[in-house]
């Protein structure tokens, strides 16, 4: 299958937004998750979902996309949890640990009723 | 009513008959009387442009400083110039020579006169009106052509020639002339730094600038090689000697052609677009303005122009153009154009054509039009062709060839090779999450060798091949970064990373250590070869290698 570039659409509910990404999550998706959490960032939003339930592909510069996001949202006090992940890419925030610091949920309900 | 204060300063009191009675000391005479202002918001002009005929100085009551001045300049009588509503000048007379007033047919006479002189005085006064304008006109006519010279003065005389790439400029100057410009210079290590740039403003002041900014890059290009620390000093150097008001946006970057690599800073410019496949996507850096504010620091961020891939550089005389309905030619549409247009020429000309229409019923260009593109050529018979970046493979040891195969280093193809290695160990049907490490495994290792390997240069292979042996699957995965020292990769720390202790990247080794059973690493002289074992006995149970 061929790369197809990340997009992202962003969807603000109070003080939740919900990321829906979609495309490979690679360097291609940096200034695509940078600009939502800018606008979700601007709109005052506390909590911040990004869902991977339209990505089949991430690899590590994807992974720098993201770590860099939460890095941020930590700063200022934002969490940051996911959703919609394969099996495949929850073990792999497992062994990178992102896990650790985003929490993980099946899918966006389940995020949104945990709290996020 | 500067007008009206002008033509007042010609209309002068008539003097005094001398002891002689000639005419011709009477005229002296009036050659020496006081012009006299009037301030245009003196309560005398209303009073005289509702008048319906001479006004008598001597009767007048008013508070106004314009009826003062004329009693001391020994006007009696004030005859109006209206025309069309509007007060033009005045005739004033002083004392008649026979010292007695005016008579009603006197007054009859003037008004007759101020009747027919008023219109003609107002004809005059368009006819300078109008040659001050073509003064003014002529004025920055020349104005506009001295800065015409100048800008192309510094334009780039030719484009440069680099094997393996095209590429295009454009340049259209708006009929007042703006300060875009361009320019390319080759460094002494083969890169060559590419400028666009636009300065705030028009006219000649906006063209000196221009030229200022261009000699400033050309002097510190090749001493600092490294476009955030061009772009700081440029604004350094312009920020004390730049004229208020003005500003220069610049995008500045270094392009390796045998590589592809793209270093670049942006100093408030519009960002580059870079078309890959039918994708647009823009090149991000951020920056002030050079000349805008003291000690502005600038980004440094990289990017690799693959085979058939085109970066476009544009000024904001395209997006920024309007149509005859007020609409503007905006991003999304250029967009829209680049992902259409196949090769660096054809965008320039998509854009130009689209503009064309877009604007079919404008009068005037509004602003300069810049477009460079920087176009890699396309290797679409790469794989078939053997040229010197083809790609030797080792020896397979016994082991059963699934498959093999070269692509060129150009970023995206890790998942070509990621697919096709999936595609090829399908028989073997591996449980879920063994495949999919593996193919995490591979296309992170495919990435390394195209970024790291080979630096990104298009025309050097990376090989692949994908071995099978009753006790293990090996992918071989090989690139031209032999002969280098390898740095020892970080181990990535997320707390650390969290923390901004260490960058957010360097997660690909680790995840490619983490896929798959085994990882090898052999070096020569020439090649890199990274190995992925997967063992094939003792993984019934499908857990994955981690």
């Amino acid at each position: 299958m061929a790369a197809t570039l990340a997009e992202a659409h962003l969807r603000i509910e109070g003080s939740t937004a919900v990321v829906d990404l979609s495309g490979d999550i690679n360097r291609s998706a940096e200034s695509v998750l940078t600009d939502a959490y800018a606008q979700a960032s601007a709109a005052g939003c506390t909590s911040i979902i990004l869902n991977f339930a339209g990505t089949e592909f991430i690899n590590s510069t994807g992974i720098a996309v993201i770590v860099g996001v939460l890095a941020k949202a930590r700063q200022e006090g934002r969490t940051v949890s996911a959703c919609g992940l394969t099996e495949h890419y929850q073990h792999i925030f497992e062994i990178t640990r992102l896990a650790d610091f985003m929490p993980m949920f099946p899918d966006e309900v389940a995020a949104r009723s945990n709290g996020s | 009513m500067a007008m009206f204060g002008k033509a007042l300063q010609r209309v002068r009191p008539k003097g005094r008959k001398d002891a002689s009675g000639r005419e011709a000391a009477a005229v002296t005479e009036v050659a020496q009387s006081p012009p006299v202002d009037i301030a245009p918001n003196d309560p005398i002009i209303a009073f005289f442009q509702s008048a319906s005929g001479a006004v008598d100085v001597d009767a007048l009551e008013l508070e106004s400083p314009a009826v003062t001045a004329l009693k001391e300049a020994g006007v009696k009588l004030v005859v109006p110039l209206v025309a069309q509503g509007e007060l033009i000048g005045l005739l004033n007379l002083g004392p008649r020579l026979s010292e007695r007033d005016y008579s009603g047919d006197d007054r009859k006479l003037l008004d007759n006169l101020a009747a027919q002189a008023a219109p003609a005085v107002r004809v005059g006064q368009l006819v300078q009106e109008q040659e001050a304008q073509v003064r003014d006109r002529e004025r920055l006519e020349q104005e506009m052509r001295v800065a015409t010279l100048i800008q192309q003065q510094f334009l780039p005389k030719e484009l440069p020639q680099m094997a393996g790439w095209q590429v295009s400029a454009f340049y259209r100057p708006a009929r007042a002339v703006g300060g875009d410009f361009y320019d390319f210079i080759e460094l002494s290590d083969g890169r060559i730094a590419i400028v666009a740039g636009d300065v705030t403003d028009k006219g000649v002041p906006a063209a000196l600038v221009m030229a200022s900014t261009r000699s400033i890059i050309r002097a510190e290009a090749e001493r600092l090689v490294s476009p955030s620390k061009v772009m700081e000093r440029a604004n350094d150097l312009l920020y004390p000697d730049i004229p208020a008001h003005m500003f220069v946006t610049c995008l500045y970057a270094v392009l390796d052609p045998r590589t592809g690599v793209i270093q670049f800073a942006n100093a408030g410019h519009n960002l580059p677009y870079v078309r890959i496949g039918d994708e647009v996507v823009e090149l991000r850096a951020t920056g002030m303005p050079l000349g805008l504010m003291a000690g502005s620091k600038y980004d440094e961020t990289e990017a690799t122009l693959g085979a058939g891939q085109t970066m476009l550089l544009h000024s904001d005389g395209l997006a920024e153009a309007h149509s005859a309905h007020g609409e503007m030619f905006g991003f999304p549409r250029m967009h829209e154009l680049m992902a259409k247009a196949d090769g660096g020429q054809e965008v320039i000309d998509a854009l130009l054509l689209e503009l064309d229409r877009f604007t079919a019923d404008v009068q005037e260009q509004e602003d300069d039009i810049t477009l460079v593109t920087v176009q890699r050529s396309a290797h679409s018979h790469f794989e078939e062709s053997t040229n010197a970046g083809e790609m030797t493979m080792p020896d397979t040891n016994g082991h059963r060839v699934l498959a093999e195969f070269q692509l060129p280093s150009d970023l995206g193809n890790e998942r070509e090779v990621m697919d096709r290695v999936a595609e090829a160990v399908q028989s073997l049907d591996l449980p879920g999450p063994r495949l999919e490490n593996l193919k995490t495994a591979v296309s992170e290792a495919a990435m390394n060798a195209i970024e790291h390997g080979n630096e990104g240069n298009a025309e050097l292979a990376v090989g692949v091949q994908v071995l099978l042996s009753d006790d293990d699957l090996r992918v071989l995965i090989r690139d031209f970064g032999g002969g280098r020292e390898i740095p020892e990769a970080e181990t990535p720390d997320i707390e650390a990373k969290l923390a901004g202790l260490q960058k957010p990247r360097g997660w690909g080794l680790f995840l490619i250590q983490n896929m798959v059973d085994k990882m090898e690493v052999t070096s020569d002289d020439v090649h890199h070869t990274v190995e992925l074992v997967l063992y094939l006995k003792g993984e019934a149970d499908g857990s994955d290698a981690s």
